[in-house]
Order: C-alpha cells, then structure tokens, then sequence
C-alpha cells in the first residue's frame, strides 16, 4: 500500500524554472511520477521538460488537477506559496526549499490545519514509496533513485535527506525493501514530524517495521517515545540518533537548523534513554539497523 | 542572532516595555559618571556578555556609590565570563523589588504554534520553570493569523494574582513582546524578572531577544535602527582552521563545504553532509579515531571548493591521514569529490599511494570518481561498505601507520 505518494500521485512543482526544481522534476517523470504542471509568477505558458508552466497555482490546478504539491522556491516566498497551494484545495504539499523562518512555518501549519492539508518539510528531499512513485528530489536521478530504494516491508523516516537515502542504501544492499521513505525536514518545526506519520504507518499493511534517523536537537524523539509509550503503538521501531557528540559541545550548531543541544535538552543520551524507555530498539551504529530491522522481521515470521 | 541585554531592552522599550534607568559604559570612570546620573543611589552593574547564567558567575553586581561603582567595573571589565570577556556594563538604577515575573514569547514545538508564557516565578531560566513546575507557569498558544489579543493578555496577566493596579502594565508588556516577537522574527522574547517593585511599578528588569537566523535578511534595516548590526553567534571564538574554512564557504555559493570545527586530532575528516557527517564523526570516534576536524560537504559543491578544503585540511598542523567519508549521494557527484581530493594532494606535493587515506562514497557520477582514484592509486569504498565499517577502516588505517 504505502502511504502519501503511490501510483496515483500527480505532482504540481512551484517554482519550476529553477535549475534544482528542473532537474528534480525530470528526476520524477523519469521515475514515473506523472508531473502534470508547474507554475512560476510571470513565465506562463513556458515547459520545463514538456510540463506546462502556470502563472498561479489556481489556473494549475484548473487546468490540470494536481493532487500533491512540491514547493521549491526562495525562502522569502515560500510562505506565500505554500498557502497558495492549500487555498487551491491541494492536501499534500512538501517543501523543498530550506531555511524558511519558522515564524513562516507555523503560519502555513496553522493554515494546512484549518483546510485539512498536510506539509512535508520545509527542508524537505520528498517522499518515495519505492517502485509506486516519488514526490520532490529524494534519491536524486533516476538509475540513482532504483539502486538505492526498492520495494519492501520497511518505512523509512529521516530527519536528513542524504541518510534517508543511505539509510534505505543500506537496507537495500542487505536484501530489505521499503514501502515509503519520507524526509521530514531537518528544520526545528515540520509540517510532518514523526510523531504525526505513525499513525499512518500503522494503517498500512505494507509497512512491517519502522526505521528512524533522529538527529541531536527539538524534542521529536522524545515526543515518540511519549506517544509510543501511551498508545500502545504496534509496530516495531527501530531508532538510530547520529551526533552523540553533539553532547558534549552545547551552543554548538551542526549541520541542521534544528540540530543544537540546549544542556540536556535535545541531547542524544535523553533521547536514546527515552526511546528504550519506550520499548523502542536503538541501536548505536548505523549499519546495525540492519540486523535489528531483520529479527523484528523474522519474529513477526515476515 | 542573540542580542545583548542593552540591546533588547532598547528594542522592548521602544515598543512600551518600561524598563529602568540606564547606561552603556566601557570604563570604570563611566560607571562613576553614569552612576551619578543615575541619582548617586545604588546602582546594578550587569556584564553584557552572550552567555547564560550570567548572574551565578559574578556578572551582576551592586554599588552603593559613584566611587564603589568605579570600583566594581574596574573589577568586571575585562575580566572573563563564561569564555566572554567583558567589554560593556549596563549600569542601572538598583530596583526595590516586591515580586519577580516571568514573560516570554516563544515558539512550542510540539504544538507547532507561537506561544506566549507568563508565571509570578521569575528570575529562574525559562525553559527550567516550564519543565520543573507547570502548575505556577501560564502558557497560552496564539494563532500566528489572529495574533496575541487584548483579552488575552489580560486574562494571562490575571493569572499572575498581581494587585489588580499593575495588571494594565503587565497586559501592556505581554503585548509588547508579543508585537516584538512577530516583527522582528524572533525565536525567544524573554523579560526575566519582570519586576513589581515597592512602589508598585512594573520595570524589565532583565531582557533575552533572539533572532532567527533564518530571518536576518528581512530584519537587516529594522535593527539597524537600534544600530544593531547582524553578526553570528559562537560559543567560542573561531579558530584560523576555523575562520580560512568559511572563507572558502563564503567566496563560492555552491553546496555546502565549510561548516568546519578544529578538533585537536590527527586524521583530517571530509564528511557529508548534515546527517551523513553526524553519523560519520560519531562513527570515528566510537571506533577510537582521532578527528583533526569535522567539515561537510553536501549539496553538489564544485570541486574547486573541495580542493580548497581538502587542501587546508591536509595542511593543519598535525594531520597524518585523511577519511573522505559520505553518504549515498543523490544530488552531489562523486567524481567532484574524487577530483577536489586528487588535486589539493597532487599540488600538495602528497604521493597518495603513499599517503593514509580512505575515500568511501556512493551515487551521482560514482564510476567517474572511482576511475579517477583509480588512476591515481587511492583505495575506494562504495555503497556495498557501510559508513560505519569505513569509519572502522580509517581508525585501523591510523593505527597501522603508528605502529
């Protein structure tokens, strides 16, 4: 089954005439996601790869029907976009673009809440459920995107672009397949945390055992832990979190916007005592995902 | 981008926030001149440094005098704060206090929303109240459309059990730091203590702004009002490593290759990028590596800045090998990476079949990079060798040459 991109996905990209949102667009036709519109303010009535380019998303989607939207442009319009989107009745919209002041974020959450529409990201690569479709720049080109992820039992959630595609590399590499890889944004606020895609996954036959890459910074990890612990959730989690010395060096920014440690607030140990706590498995090296992934596999006799 | 105290007063004052009589001074004599201006009573004597828990390490003091106050700044300027050294004192009227609030605004991240936080304990670290003791702390999520309202700032202030005189002020202060907070894309707004004094008046006795640094090119101009100009937060001063690195970053706008941080070790670390470096550097060490730096390289830089990077990593004072670590690419090449690497070695004048290095990535243009290294007899690790098992790699690499 998987879950927010398959084969029924069609796929508007705002801000279609950038060079990454070009090659990123093509990376998705080639993969067989249908890109039916773009749209970029002024350059109306152009094609980027043979998809027509709008001036607004509301005579996109008129004229074409999109169901999810991937916004890719500067971080001083991304707001905007974003609520152009939603007003145009899409329900599923993932930003690519990084950076956004979170001031803007919450104001297009609060708006996605109000419509009943979900955001994926800001800083956000997309969404894949291998072998149905792709949504934004996970994976990259296509011959990339196939050697990396293929078809399987596993969902994937990451807070870093690069390691979702590692991460499913590596299960692929060791003969496990997965049914929706999502980049969630590593940015302190995202539309889709990953506390907000669980329930998801536990409505999805596909998806077996869960895998998440968790980075130093905000509270997701332990807000999982919180949730995992009070309903009771089904489906097995296996967690790595990266930059356990981060730790050591509180104040210091590493990577991501979101990936800072405020004394023990954000730290990798609270983290990983909370998700043990919670009966999650959390393994310390990144390739033991794999070996843990397996025997919750081989328990549940998949 | 977090402001000074002086500065954030400045800005909360501008917006209605009342705050006490005070003045910048850089010099004990100053602090003789600006205590006397100040009335000649006791005067407060607050280091501006951009550090926490300022008051438990000696950075708030008190002077009764013109000339003790002389004295006390001869003493805290200076002198080091928490690695700051102290530049400038605000120099203020000494508060009769009756009652310390808290005030804030600032963004919930579970709930995604902006938030606005009120409590009558103040003068404790916001984050600690929230956490240790919910029950005093008032915390009211605020639409980011609608906005912070009269009735609820009212209705917050209420919960405080002020006398009923001052609870206009405080409703005014929370809607002061409400607009602040909005108009200059701040994460934080904090007044802690918010001071009820004994003779009833409502003073910000203490003030933290902090700016997104996400936002600063759409609040250049609005600082720049209070001569605020935008600069970048380090908890430590950046090393010459440190600062040749982000030139590179800066001088060419293309991927990421300069976030780099010195570390004391020897084995010179190129890694990519954002969770890729995490998991890499973690691996590094777990394994008992020594990094002489961690730097990442992600989003498809071109070689030049690869080459210019590997070459100030290969020139640090002792750096015996190099680990090219990364994860699966999708948007950056492989051959970029193989090209950099090759080429800051070559000018370098380092033999690399006989220098230590590792090179393990993956993905856009891989046959190309590998061909490269291949000419030039560097071992390669691909996707089929986990970063894990090539951090392991590099450590043994290491320790067979210190053998």
């Amino acid at each position: 089954m998987a879950i927010l991109v398959d084969e029924n996905t069609r796929v508007l990209v705002q801000g279609i005439t950038g060079r990454e949102a070009a090659t990123f667009t093509k990376g998705m036709i080639d993969y067989g996601t249908p890109v039916i519109a773009g749209v970029t303010p002024r350059k109306g009535g152009q094609e980027v790869h043979g998809v027509p380019v709008f001036n607004t998303v509301r005579k996109a989607v008129d004229a074409t029907d999109p169901n999810v939207a991937v916004v890719s442009v500067p971080p001083a319009f991304a707001k905007d976009a974003v609520l152009e989107a939603i007003d145009a009745g899409i329900k599923l919209v993932n930003v690519f673009t990084e950076r956004l002041p979170r001031g803007d974020v919450v104001q297009t959450l609060s708006f996605a809440r109000q419509h009943g529409a979900r955001v994926v990201g800001p800083n956000s690569l997309g969404i894949v459920s291998p072998g149905k479709g792709k949504v934004g720049a996970i994976g990259g080109p296509v011959d990339e995107t196939h050697l990396a992820y293929t078809p399987g039992p596993v969902a994937v959630l990451s807070r870093s672009g690069g390691m979702c595609t590692e991460t499913c590399s590596l299960l692929t590499v060791n003969g496990i397949g997965q049914s929706t890889a999502i980049n969630i944004g590593g940015d302190p606020i995202v539309g889709s945390s990953f506390v907000d895609l669980l329930p998801l996954l536990d409505q999805d036959d596909q998806t077996r055992v869960i895998v998440l890459f968790c980075e130093p910074g905000t509270v997701q990890e332990e807000t999982v832990a919180r949730f995992v612990k009070e309903t009771g959730y089904s489906k097995p989690i296996v967690a790595f979190v990266a930059g356990g010395f981060v730790d050591d060096m509180p104040g210091t920014r590493f990577g991501h916007a979101a990936v800072i440690v405020h004394g023990d607030s954000g730290s990798v140990r609270g983290k990983q005592r909370a998700m043990r706590e919670a009966g999650i498995t959390v393994v310390d090296f990144h390739s033991e995902i794999v070996a843990a992934v397996r025997e919750h596999l081989d328990r549940m006799g998949a | 981008m977090r402001l000074f105290e002086y500065e954030s007063k400045q800005i909360l004052a501008a917006a209605g926030v009342p705050v006490p009589p005070g003045k910048l001074i850089g010099t004990p004599e100053d602090a003789a001149i600006a205590a006397t201006e100040l009335g000649g009573g006791p005067v407060v004597l607050k280091a501006q440094v951009l550090a926490t828990g300022r008051g438990k390490a000696g950075g708030v003091r008190f002077a009764d005098t013109s000339q003790e106050a002389q004295q006390v700044a001869g003493e805290m300027l200076g002198a080091d704060l928490k690695r700051h050294t102290v530049e400038k004192l605000l120099v203020e009227t000494k508060l009769d206090i009756a009652q310390e609030l808290l005030v804030a605004a600032t963004f919930d991240e579970i709930a995604k929303s902006r938030s606005v936080i009120a409590s009558a304990a103040g003068g404790v670290d916001v984050n600690e109240a929230v956490e240790q003791d919910v029950g005093k702390v008032e915390q009211l999520l605020v639409d980011s459309f609608r906005g912070l309202q009269p009735y609820q700032a009212y209705t917050l202030a209420d919960a405080l059990s002020l006398p009923v005189g001052s609870l206009r002020t405080v409703q005014r202060v929370l809607l002061a730091i409400w607009k602040v907070f909005v108009e200059y894309d701040a994460t934080l707004v904090e007044v802690n203590p918010l001071v009820l004094t004994r003779s009833g008046e409502i003073l910000a006795a203490d003030a933290h702004i902090e700016i997104e640094d996400d936002a600063l090119f759409r609040q250049g101009k609005r600082l720049a009002k209070f001569g605020i100009e935008l600069r970048e937060d380090k908890p430590r001063p950046p090393t010459t490593f440190e600062l040749e690195a982000s030139k590179i970053d800066k001088e060419d706008y293309r991927g990421v290759a300069g976030r780099v941080i010195d570390f004391g070790g020897n084995l010179g670390l190129l890694i990519g990028a954002g969770g890729g470096s995490l998991t890499a550097f973690d691996a590094v060490r777990r394994h008992g590596g020594n990094p002489a730096n961690y730097c990442e390289v992600g989003g498809n830089p071109p070689v030049s800045k690869i080459y210019r990077l590997t070459k100030l990593i290969l020139s640090k004072p002792g750096v015996q090998g190099l680990a090219v670590i990364t994860n699966v690419f999708s948007n950056s090449r492989v051959d970029f990476l193989a090209r950099g690497v090759v080429k800051a070695m070559v000018e370098l004048g380092i033999d690399p079949r006989m220098y230590p290095i590792l090179f393990r990535s993956a993905g856009a243009f891989e046959e190309d990079g590998y061909a490269i290294l291949r000419k030039y007899g560097i071992q390669y690790l691909g996707r089929n060798i986990s970063m894990d098992q090539a951090a392991k790699a590099a450590v043994d690499m290491m320790r067979e040459r210190e053998l």
